[in-house]
């Protein structure tokens, strides 16, 4: 047998599988999201009819869809600020040479990112408890009122950020560290001849020489968070007041709780644009804050 | 500011922050050890007053929650074999065969990844409907077949093969496949390892297409019981505790003991801007 053969054999199998299981429903769901595909459909093909553009004119006149929109966009826009930012502290301190038993740490912060996210939803729903949750206990020692976290409006959303900040900052840590090792040591080895302070040299030669690393873990961390379901799921199921339902609970709920295939199709569409949106202007700003 | 005092600073923050981190897990665990409704008093108990069982024995022997842990195992351990099979070989094709158009596929497969999974969910759901296999073992396995990012994952370590073995054992005869198996495999050890670790917790944790395609209790994984569960037992904090202990324990075990894999498939995967 060739070796172009032989390589047509080796990479056959995943690229069929590929095409199956992911290239075919990517179409496919972009024509279900012009058709009435609901329970029927499912049943038989036949009562499928083409709507055109029907189910995204129909999404723009739902005030959930707006909601939906308005709550992962805050998630997105709040949420991955800190979470960035969180991670950032914590690779600089795992980074700092004074710091001890460093390895010990690393792996101490980063357990959580390993944990089941459904399993840790369901923990936090109790440690946010009103008035059990030793979250409001720490905070009554501090004499703030208990807070009713994941039945008020306005802080059901931050509670959920919360959960997601601590679950998911180490994974951002063990990138920026890698990033900051890569610093070249006589760099700063220069700035303290030059008696440059602590800050100086991390405005100077630590943030500058990490920016691209900055900008790909904020859109790694930018795409996770536009896909936020498991947490409302199971914690709010999108309430109080719908201000958890996010896009993608909307999809699951108009998809798989009300069997409109088509209009949840319509819903991921959405969701895929506005990712994509998002993260060709992350990429567009870098690139005008790297050449200035 | 002296140095000594800066270096107490530094560790005085780390060790707030590990501590802050590894709380809540901390306090899952001991809840799981509380007697029934112990943690809802005021002011909330950290230890339990008389550690017990109860909770674990109700989980499994009122619940059948085994029954789901088995699930997760069985699906995991398939999801893993699966990855494993289709990532490797297409990996290392992608890295050291040569074949036409392969640059040009490999880019149309790494722009692949803007596009989120989620939308495939509900003409995936529909095909597997037509094929009977929702609410099915390999229904919860499709996704898990083949991943850009894991062909990614080992494309990127294959490329440190040296050509000249692979070219020294063609010119002793050795066919494509036993080159494969005997020359490129043992070199890919690392990266087995990695694939292995980063497809079984990826699936152990998977929650919503699970949550989909499993409709029935008894076929479902612990993650998705345990989220229909504490909807239903909304004030057992113990008894869901020990659940959470269940579904956590098998992940943190398995990074505890591979760590080092772990974390080095998260380095190279994320390397690909």
């Amino acid at each position: 047998m060739k070796p172009t053969q032989a390589a047509w054999l080796f990479v056959l199998p995943a690229l069929m599988a590929i095409a199956v299981f992911f290239v075919v429903p990517v179409a496919a769901a972009l024509l279900m999201s012009v058709t009435d595909f609901d329970i029927y459909g499912l049943a038989d093909l036949g009562n499928v009819r083409f709507i055109g553009l029907a189910n995204y004119l129909r999404l723009v006149q739902t005030p959930l869809f707006w909601q939906a929109l308005f709550n992962t966009l805050f998630f997105v826009l709040v949420g991955v600020p800190l979470s960035v930012a969180a991670s950032l502290v914590a690779a600089l301190l795992l980074n700092s040479p004074l710091a001890r038993l460093k390895g010990l740490y690393r792996t101490a912060l980063f357990v959580p990112v390993v944990t089941t996210l459904a399993a840790v939803a369901v923990m936090w729903r109790f440690l946010l408890h009103t008035r059990y949750g030793l979250l409001n206990y720490g905070l009554s020692s501090l004499n703030i009122s208990p807070i009713d976290w994941l039945g008020n409006p306005h802080w059901a959303m931050p509670a959920i950020m919360l959960l997601s900040v601590w679950k998911n900052f180490g994974y951002n840590m063990i990138i920026l560290l890698a990033g900051l090792q890569a610093i070249p040591a006589d760099q700063y080895e220069a700035a303290h001849l030059e008696g440059a302070g602590a800050f100086t040299v991390f405005r100077h030669i630590t943030l500058p020489s990490l920016v691209p690393m900055l900008l790909m873990v904020s859109i790694l961390t930018m795409a996770a968070h536009f896909q936020l379901f498991a947490e409302p799921y199971v914690m709010t199921q999108g309430g109080p007041a719908q201000r958890t339902v996010t896009v993608l609970y909307l999809m699951y709920e108009e998809g798989f709780k009300w069997w409109s295939l088509g209009s949840g199709s319509a819903v991921a569409f959405v969701l895929f644009l506005f990712m994509f949106g998002f993260t060709v202007i992350q990429i567009q700003a870098a690139r005008r804050w790297g050449t200035t | 500011m002296k140095p000594s005092l800066a270096m107490v600073g530094v560790n005085a923050a780390l060790a707030a922050l590990a501590a802050l981190t590894l709380f809540p897990l901390v306090w899952m665990v001991c809840a799981s050890f509380m007697t029934p409704g112990e943690a809802s008093t005021y002011p909330p108990p950290m230890l339990p007053a008389s550690a017990t069982l109860v909770n674990y024995r109700v989980l499994f022997a009122d619940y059948g929650l085994i029954r789901q842990a088995f699930n997760s195992l069985l699906i995991s351990l398939c999801a893993t074999a699966l990855s494993l099979l289709f990532n490797l070989s297409a990996g290392y094709a992608f890295a050291k065969l040569r074949f036409r158009g392969r640059e040009r596929i490999f880019r149309l497969l790494l722009g692949a990844l803007v596009i989120p999974a989620q939308i495939t969910m509900m003409p995936l759901f529909f095909m597997l409907k037509r094929m009977g296999l929702v609410n099915s073992t390999p229904g919860v396995l499709v996704p898990w077949l083949a991943s850009v990012f894991g062909i990614y994952l080992v494309r990127q370590y294959a490329q440190s093969i040296p050509d000249e073995l692979l070219e020294a054992a063609r010119i002793d005869g050795a066919g494509e496949g036993r080159i494969f198996l005997q020359v490129v495999l043992p070199l890919l050890k690392p990266i087995v390892v990695t694939l292995a670790v980063l497809a079984f917790m990826g699936s152990w944790n998977d929650f919503m297409w699970p949550l989909i395609v499993l409709t029935d209790r008894d076929m479902q994984t612990l993650p998705v019981a345990l989220a229909t569960l504490s909807r239903e037992h909304v004030q057992d904090v113990e008894l869901m505790m020990a659940g959470a202990v269940i579904t956590v324990l098998p992940v943190l075990v398995l990074f505890f003991a591979l760590q080092r894999y772990y974390l080095q498939g998260l380095l190279v995967g994320s390397v690909k801007g």
